[in-house]
């Protein structure tokens, strides 16, 4: 019971981040309806400048942990509307295959450029934040893993009243329903997607700082895996639907811990694209996602 | 004759003459040819998925390793235990095609597996699933210690030679062009300008899809076959995501669903990091650059002269 409970923290820990990252996948997506394969390297680059930044702060402090996550989120997001502009806006209304492309190309040209400018040896990782074990009956919650969940938290509630509450959140709403329609209201289609990307990359940031700061180094190609996985959670929970990223990153930490947790662990970067390819069988639209047949 | 088959008999002659010859070539330069024909063998073949069938794979590596495992395993496994110790050249050369076949047909099983759950989705879907494949069939290989585990496979016999690759490299440009250029093969070109009008004709636009993947399949693991048996060593690592990506920049540079200009691609992207030793280091920021400033300038690709969408 205490190792269930015990796999049951590491896993929520692990999934909060998978939800953060999945986040951007799945309002980009709502926006724009294509997958922004360059979301796992500006996670990858957000952990990168969380180390930097934590050159220069004092380790094992509140206030520098903030300052760093902050600074992080911001680079990122200014990097996510620097590729929007750059690389997406020239191929709005070009076929899919094409931006998916573009975003291929755009996702290996950050990955080898840091390689170029950091070096591929990995980094171990400053412990920004006050670090401590807490023992609550037998089961091991480190400090880490309590930033994480409350961050993610803070996070997800900061979204979820920009989305609903703010008018910036109505048009990204109203764009995902119907982009058309979006304009002739009067919504500039160009700002709404810069938003959407600029946030969904400070997201991404912050789960690349939480996640280096749990697995405590960080090299160029740190972003595949868990971007991919993060993806795979965005489909699980409907790809374009808020809560279901959220819920779809918890429910891959959780099933990935445990498959870690047991003989299969060799297996455990692989369960991902397993998950992936059944629930694309058998509910292609996710969890809490609808499913749209397809208009002329 | 059909001027397709002439132009097959032709091209194995030429393959044959060049084998005949082979021992007057430049050992280095008989090898950048090796390389070129079996990068060939991958991108035409990646180009019935890609471009003909207007598909999104990126998990051709996978299937070449499919390939290249099942076929190193057929030849040191079984080589061995049929001719003893000493074989001829004819009992090596006869053992390599049926590992070759062997390859090509487990690579093309794999295809059938993945692309009867994943064709039903539709283009960045199947991207990632055939990623996620790639990924799966990798980690497996890694894990299965009998063909070396995550160290590789060393030791296998040094079959490929230039006759080969070359002639294989034929057999795929002939297979894929008379496939596609068939009564039958006007549906994946449907399939590719209009999925939703081919069906509405009543064409089984899945089944196009899937016998597009399976063929390409079927060849990317006789490349992997040829590769295994021409480095002699094998690792899982080597058929990674970055392999995939550079066949699939072979079919984008080239221009999807023009096997020519995907033959020129191949040839060039082959010859370039052997030619300038910059370019074999900034490889992968080179290859990135050119897709996102393809798709923003010339979608269509370097070597596609026509300026419409459309093939014919």
């Amino acid at each position: 019971m205490t190792e269930f409970l015990q796999q049951l923290v590491n896993g929520v820990s692990l999934g909060a981040i998978f939800a953060l990252i999945a986040l951007g996948y799945t309002m980009v997506y709502g926006v724009l309806r294509f997958i922004n394969f360059a979301h796992s390297e500006v996670f990858m680059v957000g952990a990168f400048t969380g180390y930097f930044i934590g050159q220069h702060v004092p380790a094992h402090s509140m206030s520098g942990g903030l300052l760093a996550l902050a600074g992080a989120m911001a680079a990122s997001a200014v990097l996510g509307i620097v590729i929007e502009r750059l690389a997406y806006r020239p191929l709005r209304g070009a076929p899919t295959l094409n931006v998916l492309i573009t975003a291929i190309g755009v996702s290996l040209l950050l990955q080898n450029l840091a390689q170029y400018f950091w070096g591929a040896t990995p980094r171990p990782y400053p412990e920004l934040f006050p670090a401590a074990n807490y023992n609550l009956g037998g089961i091991v919650v480190s400090s880490n893993q309590v930033t994480v969940v409350v961050v993610t938290l803070a996070l997800l509630l900061a979204l979820r009243f920009i989305v609903l509450r703010t008018k910036i959140g109505t048009a990204m709403r109203a764009l995902s329903l119907n982009p058309k329609a979006a304009a002739l209201v009067g919504i500039n289609i160009d700002v709404v997607i810069s938003f959407t990307f600029g946030l969904g990359s400070a997201l991404a940031a912050a789960g690349g700082v939480l996640y280096a700061l749990n697995y405590p180094s960080i090299d160029p190609i740190m972003g595949t895996l868990p971007g991919l996985k993060a993806f795979v959670a965005a489909v699980l929970g409907g790809i374009g639907n808020i809560p279901g990223a959220a819920l779809g990153g918890l429910l891959l930490g959780v099933i990935e811990t445990f498959v870690n947790g047991s003989e299969w662990s060799t297996y455990k970067d692989a369960i991902a694209f397993a998950v992936l390819i059944l629930i694309l069988l058998f509910r292609p639209a996710g969890l809490l996602g609808r499913f749209t047949v397809e208009k002329v | 004759m059909p001027r397709p088959h002439l132009g097959l008999l032709a091209a194995l002659a030429a393959a044959y003459g060049i084998f005949a010859f082979s021992d007057r070539i430049d050992p280095y330069h008989l090898d950048v040819l090796v390389g070129i024909g079996i990068n060939v063998i991958l991108a035409v073949s990646l180009n019935l998925v890609n471009g003909y069938t207007g598909q999104f794979s990126l998990g051709h590596a996978g299937f070449m390793s499919v390939g290249a495992y099942l076929s190193a395993a057929v030849t040191m496994l079984l080589g061995p235990r049929l001719f003893g110790g000493d074989s001829s050249a004819w009992q090596q050369n006869s053992l390599f095609l049926a590992a070759l076949m062997a390859g090509g047909l487990g690579a093309a099983v794999a295809g059938l597996l993945v692309g009867v759950p994943s064709l039903r989705l539709k283009g960045d879907y199947l991207a990632l699933v055939t990623l996620g494949f790639g990924e799966i069939i990798r980690v497996i290989f890694q894990n299965f210690e009998p063909l070396g585990g995550a160290l590789g496979l060393n030791g296998i016999p040094a079959y490929t030679n230039i006759f080969w690759v070359l002639a294989f490299a034929a057999f795929t440009v002939f297979t894929v062009a008379c496939l596609v250029h068939s009564t039958y093969g006007r549906g994946f070109i449907a399939t590719q300008d209009d999925e939703i009008a081919a069906e509405a004709i009543g064409l089984n636009t899945t089944r196009y899809k899937t016998v597009a993947f399976v063929v390409a399949a079927f060849f990317a693991g006789i490349a992997g076959g040829l590769y295994g048996h021409f480095k002699q060593t094998i690792t899982p690592g080597g058929f990674d995501f970055n392999r995939s990506i550079e066949i699939v920049v072979m079919v984008i540079l080239g221009g999807m669903g023009n096997t020519i200009g995907v033959i020129l691609a191949a040839v060039l992207l082959t010859l370039l990091p052997e030619v300038l030793r910059p370019v074999a280091e900034y490889r992968m920021i080179l290859y990135s650059l050119l897709l996102i400033l393809l798709m923003i300038v010339r979608p269509q690709g370097l070597f596609n002269l026509r300026f419409w969408k459309t093939h014919h």
